[in-house]
């Protein structure tokens, strides 16, 4: 294609990707590097209902005329990152000091606010996107062996985890765990144990979020695989047949490397997707037990008490692109060398 | 000929809605934004009876009005002239300047307004207060007196009633409480001001809340746990209100203007409605006040209206506010409006009040330690970690948050 053709061609695109997604990135790389400005307190006399206190406020004014100067805020570099609520140096330092053997450091790293929010959305990508893949390959195996007329009835069912809003589908699944609900009471019976609860010990939340990103996520691969399925060539299914492989010998060594580049393109964007998980955590009521990175984003920027923190939720999200960034590289790196090998 | 009738109807129709609407006002435009519980509810539909006649009022309530009032006050012109704020909502205008002083537009409009009504800062009515709120102790007469127990009056008694109740089989989870979120911070700050506790070091904004009050706090909240649902992490006020109304609590620390929602004969049986009573908040440690905050529930108006539609909304809102609306809505909160009569469903914010409870702090930085609090107490109640190490969590998350915000 010619240089000038391809420009035209792609400068719509280009255009719309500088303005809404570099842009803004920028933008929030710049914000997190700074923090708000230093407050003018003053004592006032505060009268309301219940009578009459001595107390602080802002000087609005002066306040006001410190912002007029320096619009961005104060310059921070990097404090923001490596403070407390992020990437926490010098407590993960002290602790290291502190801590007497690898469970105790563990611990310590693991209560600060960043790190517990890492450690669960690694753990659902990592548990999520394997079993995303998995349980899709088979429900895609199963809805190609059955009769046609089935075929559209059951793909529309299957598919239904993914039609159903994110947020709808947990709140349903909230209620029907709740201990007076369906499952929630039938484990009870199950179990006999009256005290059990999916949503009181953290363990159990984070099982009920795992199953939830699974159930709601594989009719994604599902729906693909089901479509690669279509295109797997039957010549040499048919060879295989007559060499005298059976039904799993003919999927392991005709299916699946058919399917594989597939695969890659599934859990590319299944690592994608589940690294940033929020909505199960707020449908779920689960931020006692389980809290993302997008999570602690959304709680920074939601607090309404005058405590909005932009450089803190700032700070947050470029470590998340970096997370993305690293989780990726594997696969991108894999799919690269396929292609220079094609070439 | 139909369209004749159609236009003199109209026309008849416009007529007479210029005759009594628009509460004598000529011009403006009055926008209405609130939290969305039935006290409110009252008001602003009180108010928006002055729609009409070159004024229009529109009401939007939600009940996440906080979280976005200072984002549609900061827009010019305000989103909302006037936003329903309470004690801390007003912290988050005043901090970034957006209501407006109300001297004079009460000068003018405002005859009927009580002394304690004017919320003033610095010497301006910055807001006018309308009801009082606070969380108080709600308890089942009928299950109490099967227990053998009297009404609690401190913690201590709430614990042993509980006990009791459960020994006797009575109920299984015989306290609920609040404990998800933003709610659990409350809890703690209720708790921790019912010991006696200050949250800040004397005139700084330095946390002060790790020590040997903050410590005997949480022991009280995790022993209350202990007598509740095990979900009770994801409890908030709703959720308490239900599982009180299914008959499965007899005692919980609720708000005020939940009294009336749990006796309105709707969502509850009679036995558990008539048995439903209303008592101060308990104390806790011997000390002497309730363990609760009191809370007002007023309107500000937004800087960045018009002078014109902040004078059409102050008067539009004194509509809202007026004796007739609380005299017709007389269960929905305890008013602070004049000519009020207190309800039986007010018997608890007036007790708490009576014992010495203290509102709510108006302190700029109140809001970051209520959301550290709401967020690091939580693996002590799990049960993962032990109350200093909560504490010092709590500290340091708030030192963080402030740090950024420019309190420290």
């Amino acid at each position: 294609m010619p240089h000038r053709t391809f420009i035209s061609f792609i400068w719509p695109s280009a255009l719309a990707m500088m303005l809404f997604i570099a842009l803004p990135i920028i933008s929030v790389a710049i914000q997190s590097l700074y923090i708000q400005h230093e407050q003018v307190i003053e004592t006032v006399k505060n009268c309301g209902p219940f009578g009459c206190t001595e107390s602080v406020v802002v000087n609005v004014e002066a306040t006001e005329k410190i912002r007029a100067e320096q619009p961005l805020g104060r310059f921070n570099a990097l404090g923001t990152y490596t403070n407390r609520n992020h990437l926490a140096f010098a407590e993960i330092a002290a602790a290291w000091k502190a801590s007497a053997n690898w469970s105790g450091f563990f611990a310590a790293i693991t209560n600060l606010p960043f790190y517990k929010a890492l450690f669960f959305t690694l753990s659902y990508t990592l548990v999520v996107t394997p079993l995303v893949i998995l349980l899709g390959f088979f429900v895609a195996l199963a809805v190609n062996r059955l009769p046609s007329i089935f075929k559209g009835p059951t793909i529309f069912f299957s598919l239904l985890p993914m039609i159903v809003t994110p947020l709808i589908g947990s709140l349903i699944l909230f209620w029907m765990i709740d201990a007076k609900g369906i499952i929630g009471g039938s484990l009870q019976l199950l179990f006999d144990d009256p005290d059990l609860s999916l949503k009181a010990s953290p363990t159990l939340t984070w099982i009920t979020l795992f199953v939830y990103g699974v159930w709601h996520h594989a009719p994604f691969a599902f729906v693909v695989f089901y479509a690669g399925l279509q295109t797997v060539p039957k010549d040499i299914l048919e060879s295989a047949m007559i060499d005298g492989a059976n039904r799993w010998q003919q999927i392991r060594h005709v299916v699946i490397p058919h399917l594989i580049p597939l695969g890659v393109f599934i859990a590319l964007i299944q690592l994608m997707d589940n690294f940033r998980v929020f909505e199960p955590i707020v449908g779920f009521n689960a931020s006692a037990s389980a809290t993302s990175l997008s999570w602690i984003i959304y709680n920074d920027l939601r607090t309404g008490d005058g405590t909005t923190l932009f450089g803190s939720a700032a700070a947050t999200s470029m470590l998340t692109i970096l997370g993305v960034a690293i989780l990726l590289a594997p696969v991108l790196i894999r799919a690269w060398r396929a292609n220079q090998r094609m070439a | 000929m139909n369209m004749r009738i159609v236009i003199a109807a109209a026309s008849l129709a416009v007529l007479s809605s210029t005759a009594h609407a628009g509460c004598g006002i000529n011009a403006g435009s009055v926008r209405i934004g609130g939290n969305d519980f039935p006290a409110i509810q009252a008001v602003s539909g009180a108010a928006k009876a002055c729609d009409g006649g070159g004024v229009t009022v529109s009401v939007d309530l939600n009940k996440d009005h906080k979280d976005r009032q200072v984002a549609a006050l900061t827009a010019n012109p305000a989103e909302f002239t006037t936003s329903i704020i309470n004690n801390s909502a007003l912290v988050a205008l005043m901090n970034d300047g957006l209501a407006q002083p109300l001297d004079d537009l009460i000068a003018k409009h405002g005859k009927d307004l009580q002394a304690m009504q004017k919320v003033t800062i610095d010497g301006k009515v910055m807001a006018v207060a309308f009801m009082a709120n606070a969380q108080h102790l709600f308890y089942r007469k009928d299950i109490l007196d099967k227990a053998g127990v009297g009404v609690p009056s401190t913690y201590e008694e709430v614990l042993a009633a509980a006990k009791a109740i459960k020994d006797k089989g009575l109920m299984d989870y015989p306290i609920a409480g609040t404990y998800s979120g933003w709610n659990l911070g409350l809890e703690f700050i209720n708790m921790y001001h019912g010991h006696g506790g200050e949250f800040f070091k004397s005139g700084s904004a330095e946390p002060s809340v790790n020590n040997a009050k903050g410590v005997a706090t949480l022991k009280m909240m995790k022993a209350l746990t202990a007598y509740m649902n095990p979900d009770f992490l994801t409890y908030d006020s709703n959720a308490v209100q239900a599982d009180w109304e299914a008959g499965n609590v007899a005692l919980t620390n609720l708000w005020g203007s939940r009294a009336g929602a749990v006796t309105d004969g709707e969502g509850s049986t009679a036995e558990i409605e008539s048995n439903t009573m209303f008592a101060s908040a308990p104390t806790v440690a011997g000390q002497s006040i309730p363990a609760t905050t009191l809370w007002w529930d007023g309107f500000a108006i937004a800087k960045n209206a018009s002078g014109a539609d902040a004078e059409a909304t102050f008067i539009t809102m004194m509509n809202g506010i007026s004796p007739e609306m609380a005299a017709a809505n007389v269960d929905a909160a305890p008013w602070l409006i004049k000519g009020a009569v207190p309800q039986p469903t007010d018997a608890g914010v007036l007790a708490s009040a009576q014992g010495g409870a203290k509102p709510y702090p108006m302190l700029p930085y109140m809001g970051a330690m209520h959301s550290a609090a709401s967020a690091e107490i939580v693996d002590f109640l799990q049960g993962k970690e032990s109350a200093e190490q909560a504490l010092a969590d709590l500290e340091a998350a708030y030192i963080a948050a402030a740090k950024e915000k420019g309190f420290l």
